[in-house]
């Protein structure tokens, strides 16, 4: 039998060295691990318990961008304004995560870090060019999102590093995203498909900046950089959104399993890439 | 939204019966003090731990426990061999009927595991975590087998056997070698190939289902202590205390009267709870430790060991008149019954053709053994399942007929005086009035929208009656206890409650039930057949005329007349005799004399109840469909059941509207899947998908009560079972009108239905 | 490895109970606090028969360890009658026969006062998806979804008052 212990650090410092300690798990909300502890899945000697971490959870303007702690609940980014009008896909792909209950407790941090290749949260944040900030018994570090997760399970973090919080560029006028995923019922499934789409509009209201990401149609979520230049330049006329579509799937390589095709998942990766773009287009103020 | 419709009451008005009390139970289940399984506990009480086979299929080669033996804290390891190795025999008792030699053999592997989760030992320790630790130092050496979980793999000459003892019954000579085909079942009538020969449209399909469990929210658990005089008392929720007492009795070599079983409250049964997991073991754990044993399972426990219902294949024939008389059909079923005889292919068979007044027809049904968890009743067992295959057929004959799916099932309709398809003759049916209510309502009436389309089904179900015990006793300030021994599974406390008040013609708060140990009251079949509203219901009406008869003997000895000149009426002992001038006597005065007048006023009676009055079910779903992802939204439901007379009209429309949203499951997103060694991959709520609140509309209820039930004292017939049995189909034909494709196999999931699309072209 | 000493409030009252590090919140409130309204229906965060209120927001008691209620503010169903009176909510629950085997119902309970603390108005698709997280088997939803928007209203019209 192996007992577990429980660490509440205050302070970034002391979290990382507590990381770097043999069978150390971080928890932020726990709604993954408590899960994984449960199903004997995961035995760790010590549970780093990182919401008590200095910027850990809350979300303050900076420099006209957000910056979003990596431990803060769904919950509370959806009630948070100003990070909905100006990020309202962001917001979608994190309250998506689970049930009300789980909003209560579940992060991006978490998210993130738990390297589901269906994370919902993390598409949109890849679409947003969010980076996150790593402190680690080195110190410091920035890096973009979709550098993180390496594989399901699996994170580029070393030893002892944790995400502390991340960062969303500052938001020009006629900017908007939106995120959309696939589920067999109405909530609390595990996405089959996800489509985070970013937009930015010039004055004459044509696409200026495109960026899309999906999520668990490949090892980890991807930023399909060929689907957002296929946006670019037009009102997402026809051809453009077949473009992106087509562009979408080329970068599909699911697996099949208990939750989906393999093609079903590619298809509708395209078909959620399309509806979300149409979202985010009229959000930003677009007109076809 | 729920509408009552009816004919004028045939006798005197009812003050109780028909309205909507709050529950007895209410604020103990509002409040968190109605205690469960898992919430009762005994001082000195260990921890109970189930070892299970991680094989779909292999021989137990053997079993060394001396390393969990030797942990600190561990108090007992059991295995089969801890229990006597019964031989094979049927045991009655309704849904709770079983072979003996089966359910040991299924409560704990002995020399195979059949099943993934298969249990091969359990363990009892001081602490959750010591009890885990020492499940992982039992060595058990096991010699992997080939598994089967295909039904019809498992039917094919070059299959693994299961059983070595098991040869096909029902067949005209008995097969020379064993196979997992345990029974063929037949129903047949007329002449078949005369009857398609006469037939102007011919419809045929194959229709398949997958397994699904009946998904009660709380988990199996149970307390069980052993005492060392040989006496045992279990606590546990189940859907009957009695069915424990006997099956724990039997697996254990005990009598009867050295078991006591307290029922807890029961979360959610759905004739999941009609059978014992974890009591046998908990009490062989007890004896072994010399402690009470508590045992709880975790939900993929649930999942893996406890019994979902059949997959199955159903084909179906159906041959019509170009007027829409259906003159012939061929129904062959094929279903799963897991690691042990006794799939519900038998229930499936008799109801399949329920609803039909069909001059030829043949039903065959073929119960196969499989490596997957034993199933287990759930809700009409068997019937959803055919029907789904019966209905869509009927469904594809109105549409090759270009008839009204209404008026199809109209014109084809068993009424009063008809001999159903598996013998008895119908009496005091409401079908026709069932459709009628349907095609009468708003619902039908309504067009629908883009990518919608709308389906209609029917189904049937016997409901049982059977043996129950009831006593009324009566309170020295005139109120009244109500004593049964069923468990209370969906609100039936209520509807005793009322039916004893009724006819006690007392206050519904001045009637308390209860529901007592397997020592204080008598027997009673278990919670399950739709039964106990009637039965049980039956069993206190009888009880309380024996205790409004015994007050009525009380007041003739006050008023000093013979006791034919006193009756009950309104709550009061009347004098007959007018000429004595007696003012009538309230059972608040009888009570407060009963000393006086021969002591405590009690009634008791034993039934077993007869002639329950089959249910018939007519739905109309409504879904939408999106066309590019293939999912499927059920956007509208109306139900309408034929119930002879609803006691407490919510909890009836609570238990179609139950029925329905697990049918709905069932068809849309509900099914076992394993993977290539026979290992369940969603043995949780996450991937089991069960539908949530916004999967669902409102769902509206019809109760139709035009054709009361004569056996009963106030016109029930049983009502829970009959919802599950159309929505299969009923959401299935919405589909096909949405899609204009038919889809024979469940669950109708995103993908199928995507691929359906593509087939037909865009 | 010891216990952990965790000193919380539990329906306004102070507890102090000591927990095993990988004991859940749900584990303490049941087996140390003898609270056994809270139910474990899946222990997976999937069913919410185990919600309770934690500092105002309704989560699953099993996703929470239970050294995480140090400090917090916990509500239970075993507080939500008051004085002896049931809450609008459980009073609507019994009235509309919005239960029929109970097991759900605690949590169903908490978290449909949690909707109605965030929402005082609540359309019946936004309590469907607010309550989505709570699974009942027995009634199809019907009857619940009408009992919190029942008790919404009652609730309204005592603020109002």
């Amino acid at each position: 039998m192996t007992q577990l212990a429980y660490l509440a650090p205050s302070s970034a410092e002391e979290a990382a060295a507590a990381l770097a300690r043999d069978g150390a798990r971080p928890l932020s909300g726990g709604t993954d691990l408590l899960v994984q502890l449960r199903a004997g899945r995961t035995r760790p000697a010590v549970v780093v318990d990182l919401k008590a971490v200095a910027g850990a959870i809350g979300v303050r303007e900076q420099s006209g961008g957000f910056v979003i702690g990596a431990a803060t609940p769904g919950a509370v980014l959806g009630e948070h304004a100003a990070l909905s009008r100006a990020w309202p896909g962001v917001v979608e792909g994190a309250t998506l995560i689970g049930s009300t209950q789980v909003q209560g407790r579940a992060s991006l941090g978490g998210n993130l870090c738990n390297a589901s290749p269906a994370a919902d949260g993390v598409p949109a944040l890849i679409a947003a060019r969010a980076t996150c900030v790593i402190v680690g018994p080195g110190g410091r570090r920035e890096a973009p999102v979709e550098s993180i997760a390496t594989g399901p399970g699996q994170t580029s973090l070393a030893p002892g590093e944790f995400v502390l919080e991340f960062r969303l560029p500052p938001r020009p006028a006629r900017a908007s995203d939106a995120y959309l995923r696939l589920i067999p019922r109405t909530e609390m499934d595990i996405a089959v498909a996800g489509a985070g789409v970013n937009l930015v509009l010039d004055e004459g209201g044509r696409v200026a900046e495109a960026h899309v990401a999906v999520g668990a149609v490949a090892p980890t979520a991807l930023l399909a950089a060929e689907a957002g230049r296929a946006l670019v330049g037009g009102r997402l006329d026809d051809a453009a959104l077949a473009g992106m579509e087509a562009a979408v799937r080329a970068v599909c390589r699911p697996i099949s399993d208990k939750r989906g095709t393999a093609e079903y998942r590619t298809r509708i990766a395209g078909v959620l890439a399309r509806r979300a773009a149409l979202i985010a287009f009229e959000r930003a103020g677009g007109v076809r | 939204m729920s509408e009552t419709l009816e004919k004028p009451a045939p006798k005197a008005a009812l003050s109780i019966v028909g309205s909507r009390p709050v529950r007895p139970d209410g604020a103990d289940k509002v409040t968190g003090r109605a205690a469960y399984g898992a919430d009762f506990n005994m001082p000195g009480q260990l921890v109970g731990r189930v070892l299970r086979s991680p094989h779909a299929h292999a021989r137990i080669v053997s079993i060394d426990a001396s390393k969990a033996r030797a942990l600190p804290g561990v108090k007992a390891v059991i295995t089969a061999a801890d229990f006597p190795d019964l031989a094979s025999e049927e045991l009655e008792g309704g849904e709770a009927a079983a072979n003996l030699r089966d359910l040991s053999l299924n409560v704990m592997a002995r020399g195979k595991a059949l099943y993934h989760g298969h249990a091969v030992a359990a363990v009892a320790a001081v602490s959750t975590e010591i009890a885990e630790a020492a499940l992982e130092r039992i060595k058990v050496t096991y010699e992997v087998l080939p598994h089967v979980i295909d039904v019809e793999a498992a039917m094919s000459p070059d299959a693994p056997v299961l059983h070595d003892h098991l040869f096909t019954e029902g067949l005209e000579a008995r097969p020379d070698r064993p196979s997992n085909i345990a029974k063929k079942h037949r129903f047949a009538r007329g002449d078949l190939a005369e009857g398609f020969a006469a037939a102007d449209v011919v419809v045929e399909g194959r229709y398949t289902t997958k397994a699904t469990h009946q998904g009660y929210i709380e988990p199996h658990a149970c307390v069980a202590a052993w005492g060392e005089d040989g006496r045992c008392d279990v606590w546990s929720s189940s859907q009957g205390h009695f069915m424990v007492r006997t099956f724990c009795a039997r697996l254990l070599g005990l009598d009867i009267s050295d078991v006591r079983v307290t029922p807890a409250e029961i979360g959610g049964g759905f004739g999941g709870k009609t059978t014992v997991y974890l009591e046998p073991l908990a009490l062989a754990l007890s004896r072994a430790s010399g402690r009470p044993v508590k045992m709880v399972m975790s939900r993929e426990e649930v999942f893996r060991a406890t019994g979902p219902t059949s997959g199955g294949i159903v084909r179906v024939r159906l041959g019509a008149k170009s007027d829409g008389t259906i003159v012939a059909a061929d129904v062959e079923l094929t279903y799963q019954a897991g690691a042990f005889p006794g799939s519900p292919v038998g229930a499936g068979a008799m109801t399949a053709l329920a609803c039909y007044d069909i001059p030829n027809f043949s039903i065959v049904g073929w119960d196969v053994v499989t490596n997957t968890p034993k199933v287990a009743a759930y809700r009409a067992p068997g019937a959803p399942i055919s029907a789904f295959g019966v209905e869509s057929a009927v469904d594809e004959l109105a549409l090759k007929l270009g008839m009204d799916p209404i008026a199809l099932r109209e014109k084809n309709a068993v009424k009063d005086g008809t001999k159903a398809s598996y013998g008895p003759t119908f009496q005091n049916i409401g079908y026709l009035d069932t459709l009628a209510a349907i095609r009468e309502s708003e619902h039908w009436k309504t067009p629908l929208g883009p990518n919608q389309g709308r389906g209609v089904a029917v189904g049937f179900w016997f409901n049982v009656g059977g043996e129950s015990t009831a006593a009324v006793h009566i309170g020295e300030d005139g109120s009244a206890a109500v004593v049964t021994g069923n468990p209370d599974i969906g609100g039936s406390r209520a509807s005793m409650a009322m039916m004893a008040a009724e006819t006690l013609g007392l206050p519904i708060d001045k009637v308390r039930p209860m529901i007592a140990d397997t020592s204080s009251i008598g027997y009673s079949m278990l919670t399950g057949g739709s039964r106990v509203t009637f039965a049980t219901g039956m069993a206190v009406v009888q009880a309380a005329e024996k205790v409004t008869g015994e007050l009525c003997a009380r007041a003739a000895k006050l008023w000093d007349v013979p006791r034919d000149q006193v009756a009950w009426e309104g709550g009061k002992a009347v004098c007959l005799d007018a000429a004595k001038d007696r003012a009538p006597l309230s059972l608040e005065a009888l009570a407060a004399q009963s000393a006086r007048t021969g002591g405590p006023i009690s009634g008791q009676a034993t039934i077993n109840a007869q002639g329950a009055g089959p249910g018939f079910g007519v739905h109309l779903c409504d879904v939408e469909v999106d066309p590019e992802t293939g999912q499927v939204s059920v956007v509208r439901y109306t139900a309408a059941q034929d119930v002879g007379k609803a006691i407490h009209p919510s909890y009836v429309e609570g238990q179609v509207q139950g029925g329905v949203a697990q049918g709905v499951g069932w068809a849309l997103n509900e099914e076992y899947i394993f993977d290539g060694e026979g290992r369940m991959e969603n043995a949780g709520f996450l991937d089991y998908r069960m539908p949530v609140a916004s999967d669902l509309p409102m769902l509206d209820a019809i109760l139709v009560e035009t054709a009361p039930n004569p056996r009963h004292p106030f016109g029930a017939k049983g009502v829970g079972e009959v919802p599950i049995v159309p929505p299969l189909a009923a959401v299935a034909n919405a589909v096909r009108g949405a899609i204009g494709v038919r889809m024979p196999d469940l669950p109708i999931s995103p993908p199928k239905v995507l691929a359906a699309l593509d087939a037909k072209g865009g | 490895m010891s216990k952990i000493h965790v000193t919380t409030t539990v329906n306004g009252d102070p507890v102090e109970f000591l927990a095993s590090p990988g004991a859940t919140l749900m584990d303490a409130l049941r087996d140390d606090l003898n609270l056994t309204g809270t139910k474990e229906g899946c222990g997976s965060g999937d069913c919410g028969a185990c919600s309770v209120i934690v500092d105002g927001r309704v989560v699953c008691s099993c996703l929470m360890l239970a050294p995480e209620a140090e400090g917090r503010r916990i509500e239970t169903v075993e507080g939500l009658a008051q004085g002896g009176h049931l809450h609008p909510l459980q009073q609507k629950f019994l009235e509309h026969a919005a239960l029929q085997c109970g097991f759900c119902t605690p949590g169903l309970l908490m978290a449909s006062k949690a909707l109605l603390d965030a929402n005082p108005d609540p359309t019946e698709t936004e309590a469907r998806y607010w309550l989505a997280g709570n699974l009942c088997r027995c009634t199809g939803y019907d009857k619940i979804i009408r009992a919190v928007l029942d008790a919404a209203a009652e609730l309204r019209q005592e603020r109002a008052a």
